[in-house]
């Protein structure tokens, strides 16, 4: 027998609403909103009443993707960040720091805010900072 | 009591009648469900009960029939108060889940649960913890029953007016177990538009809780809006016991009320 309550964070806001997702031998099934979170108090909203459902879409990304001859096609992490390290830096030594802009998430951690914030900053040189959650 | 329902519970499991007990869990500094499968093993186990009686209830029947499903041959204790066995008794009736599957460890709650609840019945027909608590009339419904008709449709627009449209009055409800939802239904709800048709839309809900709804508060306590959900059906229970005699988890029968043509089908 295998099923599992698991607390966590709804990651479709900012909000952070607690819930429970329901784990049936490996597959989440359900979600409950969590009683004692002090943010949301058992109640969610629509979104977060579904998040389960896109847990095992076969829609998500697994992998980087990268466009070659105008199709995407899969590559390696090491690839992928080579590229974007080398373009990034053509472009801003091409155009200046602020040529660049860093659009990050309400839906990461402080944490990784901070560091998105951070190689803006300190790495690029740009202020050039913003967020989805700018509505 | 949480150590007499420990001991219950531990029984069962040494006795070989379940093999799996839902219930309520501490852990990570939150209550929530969990299924409990060694009886040597039940840290955390509590009664919802963390800063007042019953504030952290659950659907458990709900998520019963969920494990019943995946799992037919075991058979699987439950932590039940007087609402839950209302359910149970329903959902037995109404073939969701097996009477031969289930064994409810019941708890009695306390008067000031009772009082909030407005419960007709605070305790299971059997407990193993708690002290039956006295009943207590729906004063709810009578303070809006003393309103003039007028009055009361604006007042019931007024708060069908703030609905989100989460559908978490839905998806916490232990009795809504169809596979597929009225309130779901494209042909019959425009299910992408907020805000939702007014009342259409919560009294398809209301009517579909007719003979159904067990009283146990969950979808009020899930409104984001704070809509007196619970009032409503209330109201609702009250009309079909009126019409039918038939109050859900109460009455001897369990079948549903809607399936029997008695008198009231001669309106």
């Amino acid at each position: 027998m295998d099923y599992r309550t698991v607390l966590t964070t709804c990651t479709y806001c900012g909000c952070g609403c607690g819930l429970y997702l329901e784990v049936l031998e490996g597959r989440v099934v359900g979600t409950i909103p969590c009683k004692t979170s002090p943010l949301n108090e058992g109640k969610l909203c629509v979104k977060g009443w579904n998040i389960h459902e896109f847990v095992h879409s076969p829609k998500r990304l697994t992998q980087p993707l990268m466009r070659k001859n105008g199709a995407l096609a899969p590559v390696s992490w090491d690839e992928a960040l080579d590229f974007t390290a080398t373009r990034l830096r053509e472009i801003r030594d091409a155009n200046g720091s602020d040529s660049v802009a860093f659009l990050t998430s309400a839906k990461v951690t402080n944490e990784e805010n901070y560091l998105v914030q951070k190689f803006a900053r300190a790495a690029v040189g740009t202020n050039n900072v913003d967020h989805c959650a700018r509505l | 009591m949480i150590d007499k329902i420990k001991m219950e519970v531990r029984q069962l499991f040494d006795s070989g009648k379940i093999e799996g007990f839902l219930g309520l869990r501490e852990f990570n500094g939150h209550v929530g469900p969990h299924l409990f499968t060694d009886g040597a093993d039940l840290e955390g186990l509590v009664l919802g009960d963390r800063k007042a009686p019953g504030d952290s209830r659950y659907p458990l029947n709900k998520l019963l029939i969920t494990i019943a499903r995946q799992y037919p041959n075991e058979t699987f204790g439950v932590l039940s108060r007087g609402c839950d066995e209302r359910g149970l008794k329903m959902l037995f009736g109404s073939n969701q889940l097996d009477p031969e599957k289930v064994v409810s460890v019941g708890i009695a709650c306390p008067q000031e649960l009772a009082d909030a609840c407005e419960c007709m019945k605070p305790f299971p027909d059997s407990y193993v913890a708690g002290q039956p608590a006295e009943a207590r009339e729906f004063e709810s419904v009578a303070r809006i029953d003393a309103i003039g008709l007028d009055e009361r449709f604006k007042s019931w627009l007024g708060e069908f007016a703030k609905c989100v449209k989460c559908y978490g009055c839905r998806d916490i409800c232990p009795m809504c177990y169809c596979p597929e939802c009225t309130l779901g239904g494209r042909n019959l709800i425009d299910v992408g538009s907020l805000p939702p048709e007014s009342p259409v839309f919560h009294l398809t809900r209301a009517l579909h809780m007719a003979g159904r709804c067990i009283d146990c508060g969950l979808c009020s306590q899930a409104c984001p809006a704070d809509i007196p959900l619970r009032t409503l059906y209330k109201k609702m229970a009250d009309i079909v016991d009126e019409e039918y005699q038939f109050r859900p988890g109460f009455s001897d029968t369990t079948k549903p009320c809607l399936n029997i043509l008695g008198e009231a089908s001669k309106h």
